[in-house]
């Protein structure tokens, strides 16, 4: 199995962990061959074992079982052997963050022993590529999350390996620095003839690979070249146009409910993108569709890739994706009197000399879903923290739930749910014990917490004895909804809900919110997933701390002209517009 | 290659290692300012002398003969008597904390003493016991010397009923000063600190932040990284033991009467354990909160109590005991209060340097073994 085209080549390798609720199956029989000067991919949902997989390559964690080598090296015998010939880029590139770029660099180059002519030439290379020859001086712990994760990738390039591992590179990063590291690892493999292994959640990303690997729950689900394995999908892909005055999201949300005819459902450039059951019924599904007009399209390797992942959970209950109608809370104090609910106007915040939010305005009706976007450090947490009350505003006017942010902070926020990046959980505690801690603090007691308590365990089916702590990702995230939910606030804001929650969880994630917003509560969201912006009525681009676009998806793909044939592509385009403008009004003032 | 790749790692390490330190000024308030702080402290404001002592001397027998004998108490720096007629009034003193002791005079005092049986009562406030010990010597002392003109000039042999007298010198410590023997424990405590403060946090920061994932898939040797992170540390605490020195000797006027080579070699062996437990204890954590917590428990906390810094190891149960003997700062604190005082000798040094050695020997080996390249 090994020889000169072989970079990795496994068999029915495993390994489990002791968790603290028992064995954790991380890596359960993989066998596989990943060809050398080539690009290959593992992909597969949150907790598939992907990372698991990488580190065992890279001699950091030993195989329980099965063979693993690597370069034709046993792995397990001999790490350092191994490790002198590869590089390896962790899921968190480990920077030094009080060093500067350039310190940063040296360490790396002095680890390898690059010797000192080459490294000139390879430096200037790294930071021209990775466009930081401007910030070298700078300490790696001021640069924004995209530029740190460039870094980390200079740095694990500084000398050229003989293989490349790549663990999920691009999570947490916004979409043009996602673009950027791209470019640079395309341009490795054409000019140093690299093979490289990269795992991944981004379909997109795999598309671009010669091979890939699909992976679940610790095993192998399916392997091949992109395009064999899209065939998977292929005749059962369309998109359908909902009706005139119907959001895409109405559509989407009637598919995804009746699983026995459609495998999934997205909403996509203001129509919605499903795929059939092979064996449904024409006319059921004519039924359902109710006369909007359907066109086929061709298939993608996410339609491949979600019909392994559906077929692997049996489309039925499972524990991380409910598939069934969730019931509409209903806020309490919901009436609709034609108000914005949030007025911002003017909002702005500075951190001593730096403007994180310049002069921003916007509305949001009541029931809408309003989506915040823009790169790492484009000021979207600071609007979103103010707009809470978390932070007061420098200078402008905010008003939520018709109460002005200035003076009245307490008592808007009894009105608004919270719902932070990090799920705020006591990992201690118990399901119930959470529910009944966050109840509390909202000032429910007695009776009407008990039934509050019990309506969200069966409204996000949860287990109320589980401990939080060691819930996987999907299953936390419907517990901090519940809890965000439990005082039923008019709005509920919610800070990069989807990161690090597999696509299945997602799906459920995002039909519970529609049900919500039209039950009449207004959600305001962050993402970094562009496609969710779709599901969105209207949405911000902020980027530097001004507000680029401001509309209906539709109205921001048009904004961004010929580029905005999907969000992802307007987004990039739009963000790229904006700096080039305010270059030139730099330049010129 | 491999030979110059070692220290080619090494100094590059060392650098980045250094650069971090010098770029954290906690580091520096901790590994500089606290042990300045520690030595002005401890050399100005811990101290077990007692001064102006305040003691109530209740008069029931105003003869000349009765005050002349308690007049003593007024030549000495150590106390300062007040006076008082009632025994009422002086109890209320000393239970409002105004008086440490009270020394009655009874009214037939200068009749007992015709007859050779005189009594003297001393009430001392125990809420301080190791206080209210010293004042009962002070007090004794003060009042010995006239009893003794008095027995003189009446021609009574006061040594009637046993012929012995005791003369009492002090050895190494001759005027009984307690920053005599707090300065050169303090040597101790401020190399302790580093350990368990500073190197205790490196290893852990490296886990936490997801640094040495990435360092481990490099050539990097666990022992090179153990070397590198010890090096600026060793500066910090050559820092420390200069100051150290430095306030020993002209601050406090403590004498050193053992080489200075001697207390600097063995110091910084005492150093190197420190550092090395500091950083197993940080590798095995893996947790900043957690390894300083133990650094805390395990290091600090027994060297203030358990090596003799303070109290004396003899008095305390035989498990105690055991324990302090596992202690490093036990073997050091001994060492260095001797060399400080009594000066050198040389089976004492040898014995408790070995045993430094070996402890900085199996901590650095540990230390490296629980950097060993592995994620689990």
């Amino acid at each position: 199995m090994s020889g000169p085209d072989v970079a990795v080549s496994a068999e029915d390798l495993r390994r489990t962990f002791e968790g603290p609720d028992g064995r954790i199956i991380a890596v359960d029989g993989i066998s596989m061959t990943a060809r050398a000067n080539e690009l290959t991919a593992i992909v597969g949902p949150d907790g598939a074992g992907k990372t698991t997989l990488m580190r065992m390559m890279a001699g950091l964690l030993k195989p329980d079982a099965g063979s693993l080598h690597v370069l034709g090296i046993d792995v397990a015998a001999d790490p350092q052997s191994v490790q002198n010939r590869i590089s390896y880029m962790p899921q968190r590139f480990g920077l030094y963050e009080d060093l500067s770029v350039q310190e940063n660099l040296d360490l790396y180059a002095d680890l390898h022993g690059v010797p000192q002519e080459d490294r000139k030439e390879r430096f200037k290379r790294m930071l021209e590529m990775t466009d930081m020859a401007r910030f070298t001086d700078r300490p790696a712990g001021k640069l924004s999350g995209g530029m740190k994760q460039k870094l980390g990738l200079a740095c694990t390039l500084v000398r050229s390996p003989d293989l490349l591992l790549l663990d999920e590179p691009s999570v947490g990063v916004d979409p043009l620095s996602r673009r950027d590291l791209w470019k640079i690892v395309q341009q490795l493999i054409q000019q140093e003839r690299l093979g490289v292994i990269v795992s991944t959640a981004y379909m997109d990303e795999a598309e671009r690979c010669a091979q890939v690997f699909v992976m679940n729950k610790g095993k192998l689900l399916a392997e091949g070249a992109p395009d064999v394995l899209k065939r998977r999908a292929e005749g059962l892909t369309f998109t359908a146009m909902p009706c005139e005055g119907m959001p895409a999201r109405a559509l989407q949300a009637r598919l995804i409910d009746a699983p026995d005819l459609v495998i999934d459902a997205v909403p996509a450039g203001g129509s919605v993108r499903f795929i059939r059951q092979p064996d449904a019924e024409q006319g059921r599904l004519d039924a359902l569709l109710d006369n909007a007009p359907v066109e086929p399209r061709a298939e993608e390797l996410e339609d491949a890739f979600m019909m392994f992942l559906r077929t692997e959970e049996g489309r039925a209950e499972t524990t991380t994706a409910p598939r069934k109608e969730p019931e509409t809370p209903v806020a309490d104090t919901v009436t609709d009197d034609g108000k914005p609910v949030i007025v911002v106007r003017d909002l702005v915040r500075k951190f001593g000399d730096f403007t994180a939010v310049a002069s921003t305005s916007f509305d949001v009706a009541r029931g809408e879903i309003f989506g915040l976007l823009g790169p790492n450090g484009a000021g979207k947490t600071t609007t979103f923290r103010m707009l809470c009350g978390l932070l007061p505003a420098t200078s402008g006017h905010l008003e939520v739930a018709g109460l002005n942010l200035r003076h009245a902070r307490a008592e808007a926020r009894g009105r608004i749910g919270y719902v932070s990046q990090k799920f705020a959980l006591y990992g201690d505690l118990s399901v119930r014990e959470n529910l009944e801690f966050f109840g509390g603090a909202y000032g429910l007691r007695g009776k009407a917490l008990r039934e509050r308590v019990s309506a969200s365990l069966e409204q996000f089916s949860l287990d109320p004895a589980a401990r939080s702590g060691i819930l996987p990702a999907g299953y936390k995230q419907r517990l901090a909804m519940a809890t965000g939910l439990l005082h039923r606030p008019e709005i509920l804001f919610l800070d990069e809900p989807t990161s690090g929650i597999d696509p299945l969880a997602r799906r459920a994630f995002w039909r519970t919110i529609t049900a919500l917003a039209g039950s009449g509560v207004t959600i305001i969201v962050t993402t970094h997933f562009m496609e969710e912006a779709e599901y969105c009525d209207r949405i911000a681009i902020q980027d530097a701390g001004e507000v680029l676009a401001l509309g209906t998806p539709r109205q921001v793909r048009e904004q961004a002209g010929d580029a905005g044939i999907d969000m992802n592509s307007a987004f990039i385009a739009i963000v790229e517009q904006g700096r080039t403008a305010r270059e030139r009004k730099d330049r010129a003032a | 290659m491999s030979g110059s790749g070692f220290s080619r790692r090494l100094i590059a390490l060392t650098r980045k290692e250094a650069r971090q330190m010098l770029r954290d000024r906690s580091n520096l308030i901790v590994g500089l300012l606290l042990p300045l702080v520690l030595i002005l402290l401890f050399g100005y404001g811990l101290s077990f002398d007692v001064k102006d002592a305040r003691v109530t001397v209740v008069m029931e027998d105003s003869s000349p003969t009765a005050r002349n004998i308690v007049a003593g108490l007024q030549g000495s720096p150590y106390l300062a008597p007040s006076w008082t007629m009632s025994m009422a009034e002086a109890e209320r003193m000393i239970r409002a904390g105004e008086s440490d002791a009270i020394l009655r005079v009874p009214p037939d005092f200068s009749r007992r003493l015709a007859s050779g049986n005189a009594r003297l009562q001393l009430l001392l406030n125990g809420v301080d016991s190791n206080t209210a010990s010293v004042i009962e010597g002070y007090v004794g002392g003060a009042i010995a010397l006239p009893m003794q003109q008095l027995a003189d000039r009446t021609g009574d042999n006061p040594t009637e009923t046993g012929s012995v007298v005791i003369v009492q010198r002090m050895w190494f410590n001759e005027a009984g000063e307690s920053t005599w023997y707090l300065v050169p424990g303090l040597i101790v405590l401020v190399m302790t600190l580093i350990g368990a403060f500073l190197t205790s946090l490196l290893v852990a920061r490296e886990w936490e932040r997801g640094t040495l994932e990435s360092l481990f898939v490099t050539p990097v040797r666990p022992l090179e990284l153990v070397l590198a992170k010890l090096a600026p540390y060793v500066l910090i605490g050559g820092i420390d033991l200069i100051m150290c020195l430095l306030a020993a000797k002209y601050l406090f006027q403590v004498p050193m009467r053992g080489s200075l080579w001697v207390i600097v070699v063995s110091s910084l062996l005492y150093l190197m354990v420190s550092l090395a437990l500091g950083l197993f204890i940080s590798a095995a954590t893996r947790n900043q909160f957690a390894a300083s917590q133990v650094a805390l428990l395990t290091s600090f906390m027994p060297a203030m109590m358990l090596s003799g810094f303070v109290f004396d190891l003899r008095n305390m149960p035989v498990l105690i005991q055991v324990i302090s003997q596992i202690l490093p700062a036990t073997h050091f604190m001994g060492l260095i209060k001797t060399l400080f005082m009594a000066g050198d000798y040389w089976p004492d040094i040898l014995r408790n340097c070995a045993i430094l050695v070996l402890y900085t020997v199996v901590l650095i080996g540990l230390a490296r073994r629980s950097l060993r390249k592995k994620l689990d």
